[in-house]
């Protein structure tokens, strides 16, 4: 009886949300206990709710709240509330800051190429394990591929240091045959690639499990029927597979079109001293180093570097993300797609 | 048909073996058998994107095992074939110096951290299951909004400082423990699969604590152990919190950090020749900061297979029902 009421209840969420069905809804109307019955009997599950709660206000609500500093003059010794109000100077000055601008083309750049290098890696990849009939192989591969996730970049990084740096495994070769050695991860030009090369390596194999997921739940008998009607292997990647996956890839983009002024931010702060502020600033980064906190990583105050000036870089990208993200999914909708919340 | 298919290779009736070779048995009979160059290239090309990955693994763990003299004589850089094997590079960095006390930051905050956002998730997550609940859609949507806007680095920094945490090891643990997507995977399993044993549970009188730990926890241990593994790797690899929060207490630096400091920064090892085992005449910089990067490697690496069977199941409730 419970089980039947709860699967009701979640049933006709589900279609309030989608906004479909509500006159089709069969059976009597679920009746609607009082607040505080609800409350009594659900104290329990609330109170489970409380420790996550706290800390998410802490730590999250919390400094969304510390966003005006972003507005004032802010000095730590006069707090929050006794801080002059300069309204949006500090903006202002972001805007004319030519660093600023540099790091604000240093993260679409970054972000684009990633967009079309990355991007279709792991599906190839999936499309390519996808036909490997032995589950053991499979399995083993997918082993293999989805360790560098859980690498953080300071050893990602260090890994490409090794192979790729001054005294890494490529120079060392190149020199002993007498060609000039090349430093990949100090030279500024190409370290829109390299991060991206960095990217792929470390979350591409992991990149696989959606497609992969996505993959396996194509109905077998579409393939079936399609080969009985003399569809070969190409027409039936594209007819059958490709139009499968279509969901998950504009899904996958959304996601990634939505993050994209978030590129890497601990990768660009680790590498910011080898390859200098002009190639590795985004707007992340900026804001941290310009807030004067940033001291370790080449970054300096005398710029009228302060806790306000950076908290409102951090503002403008944000405001800018949920720009982002919420257009983002618009155009996933416009495809008839459910891009993020369906939640 | 698809019922020989699906039959084990070695339950087949004898008869049926004439028809095709076994290696063939689990390929649909409508599929053509691929081109041999197919077949290569994609060989080849797989098995060239596993070797990206192992290689520098391996680079990196066999410089650790490696002597002084078999790294000079790989130029200085990491050695790929193996001579001249050594515990020299262990025995140093585990001779109580930066390295151990790093290590042993990472595990303190790894546990400590590991098990204090299991248990803040887990009831989170069970506490947002059932969508008749009270106010349950509200708390729902405090939590994810903070998954699109937060208040940024600075701010958060100001609130952790006011909170006197700066320069604790809480501040490496308490402002990360809660991660809003873990919590969604974790309730979207709660609803999903286990939903009909929780009510079975609560019809038979069971508390909502007797509930979860009896019921939810038990039928929900592969999706807990991905999450455990998520909530580890993050803490593991602790590296810009350490840098905000404990710059000026260097003896609460974790694993990566150090790691930085050494490969990539390049400051040469304190505490390398006080100690009493040979100290620098006999290290090289290189060995250890590889025996650093692997100390960090091998946790990763031995447990991921473990749990890399339920990934797609974690990963997958989150996805498509998140």
């Amino acid at each position: 009886m419970a089980a039947i009421t709860t699967q009701e209840a979640e049933a006709s969420t589900q279609r309030r949300r989608l906004g479909v069905g509500r006159a089709k809804a069969k059976g009597p109307k679920q009746q609607r206990l009082n607040w505080r019955i609800r409350l009594r009997r659900d104290k329990t599950l609330l109170l489970m709710c409380l420790p996550a709660l706290i800390l998410i206000v802490l730590f999250n609500y919390l400094p969304m709240a510390g966003i005006i500093i972003a507005f004032e003059n802010y000095d730590i010794y006069q707090g929050l509330i006794h801080s002059q109000f300069v309204g949006l100077a500090n903006f202002q000055e972001a805007l004319t800051d030519p660093g600023f601008w540099q790091a604000f083309q240093n993260t679409l750049v970054i972000a684009a190429v990633q967009l079309v290098l990355y991007f279709p890696i792991p599906i190839v990849l999936a499309l390519l394990v996808n036909t490997i009939l032995s589950p053991r192989i499979k399995s083993f591969i997918q082993a293999i591929v989805f360790l560098p996730h859980f690498f953080s970049y300071v050893l990602v990084i260090t890994m490409f240091q090794e192979f790729l740096g001054g005294a890494g495994v490529l120079n060392v070769f190149l020199n002993k045959h007498g060609i000039s050695s090349w430093n990949i991860m100090t030279d500024p030009g190409t370290f829109k690639y390299l991060v991206t090369a960095q990217a792929v390596w470390k979350e591409a194999g992991w990149g696989l499990i959606v497609f992969l997921a996505a993959l396996a739940a194509i109905d077998n008998s579409l393939y079936e029927a399609a080969a009985v009607d003399g569809a070969g292997r190409w027409r039936r990647m594209r007819h059958i597979t490709l139009p499968g996956l279509r969901g998950i890839v504009v899904l996958m983009l959304v996601l990634r079109l939505g993050n994209a002024l978030s590129v890497g931010f601990e990768q660009m702060l680790i590498q910011r001293q080898a390859v200098g502020a002009s190639a590795a600033d985004v707007l992340d980064t900026y804001s941290y180093i310009y807030s004067g906190l940033g001291g370790g990583f080449g970054g300096t105050t005398s710029i009228g570097g302060s806790y306000s000036y950076g908290a409102a870089v951090g503002v403008f990208k944000g405001v800018l993300s949920l720009v982002l993200i919420l257009s983002a999914n618009k155009i996933a909708h416009m495809f008839g797609e459910d891009g993020l919340y369906r939640r | 048909m698809s019922t020989v298919t699906e039959t084990g290779r070695r339950f087949r009736p004898a008869s049926a073996r004439g028809f095709r070779k076994p290696d063939q048995n689990r390929r649909p009979v409508w599929e053509e058998k691929p081109s041999w160059y197919g077949q290569f290239g994609k060989g080849s090309v797989i098995t060239v994107v596993m070797l990206l990955i192992l290689v520098p693994v391996w680079g990196v763990v066999l410089t650790s095992f490696s002597d002084k003299g078999s790294i000079n004589s790989a130029g200085g850089g990491l050695v790929l074939i193996p001579h001249g094997l050594s515990l020299q590079n262990y025995q140093l960095i585990f001779s109580g110096g930066t390295v151990s006390r790093a290590l042993f930051v990472t595990v303190l905050i790894t546990v400590v951290g590991t098990a204090i956002s299991m248990v803040v998730s887990v009831l989170c997550a069970y506490g947002l299951s059932r969508s008749s609940s009270f106010a349950q859609r509200p708390v729902l949507m405090t939590l994810v909004v903070t998954m699109f806007f937060n208040g940024g680095i600075i701010p958060t920094f100001l609130v952790v400082n006011d909170l006197k945490l700066y320069g604790s090891l809480w501040a490496l643990i308490l402002p990360s423990a809660v991660n809003v997507f873990n919590i969604l995977v974790l309730r979207a399993f709660f609803t999903g699969t286990a939903s009909e044993l929780i009510e079975a549970a609560r019809l038979d009188g069971a508390s909502e604590w007797r509930v979860l730990w009896s019921v939810v926890v038990p039928t929900s241990r592969a999706v807990i152990a991905v999450i455990t593994m998520f909530y580890a790797v993050a803490y593991w690899g602790t590296f810009f919190n350490a840098i905000l929060y404990e710059s000026e207490n260097a003896t609460n630096n974790p694993l990566a950090v150090v790691i930085y400091d050494y490969t990539l920064l390049g400051t040469t090892m304190p505490g390398m020749g006080t100690t009493g085992v040979g100290g620098l005449a006999q290290a090289s910089q290189t060995g250890l900061s590889m025996a650093t990067v692997t100390l960090s490697l091998i946790p990763i690496v031995v447990l991921t297979p473990f749990v890399q069977r339920h990934f797609a199941k974690g990963m997958l409730t989150g996805a498509v029902k998140g």
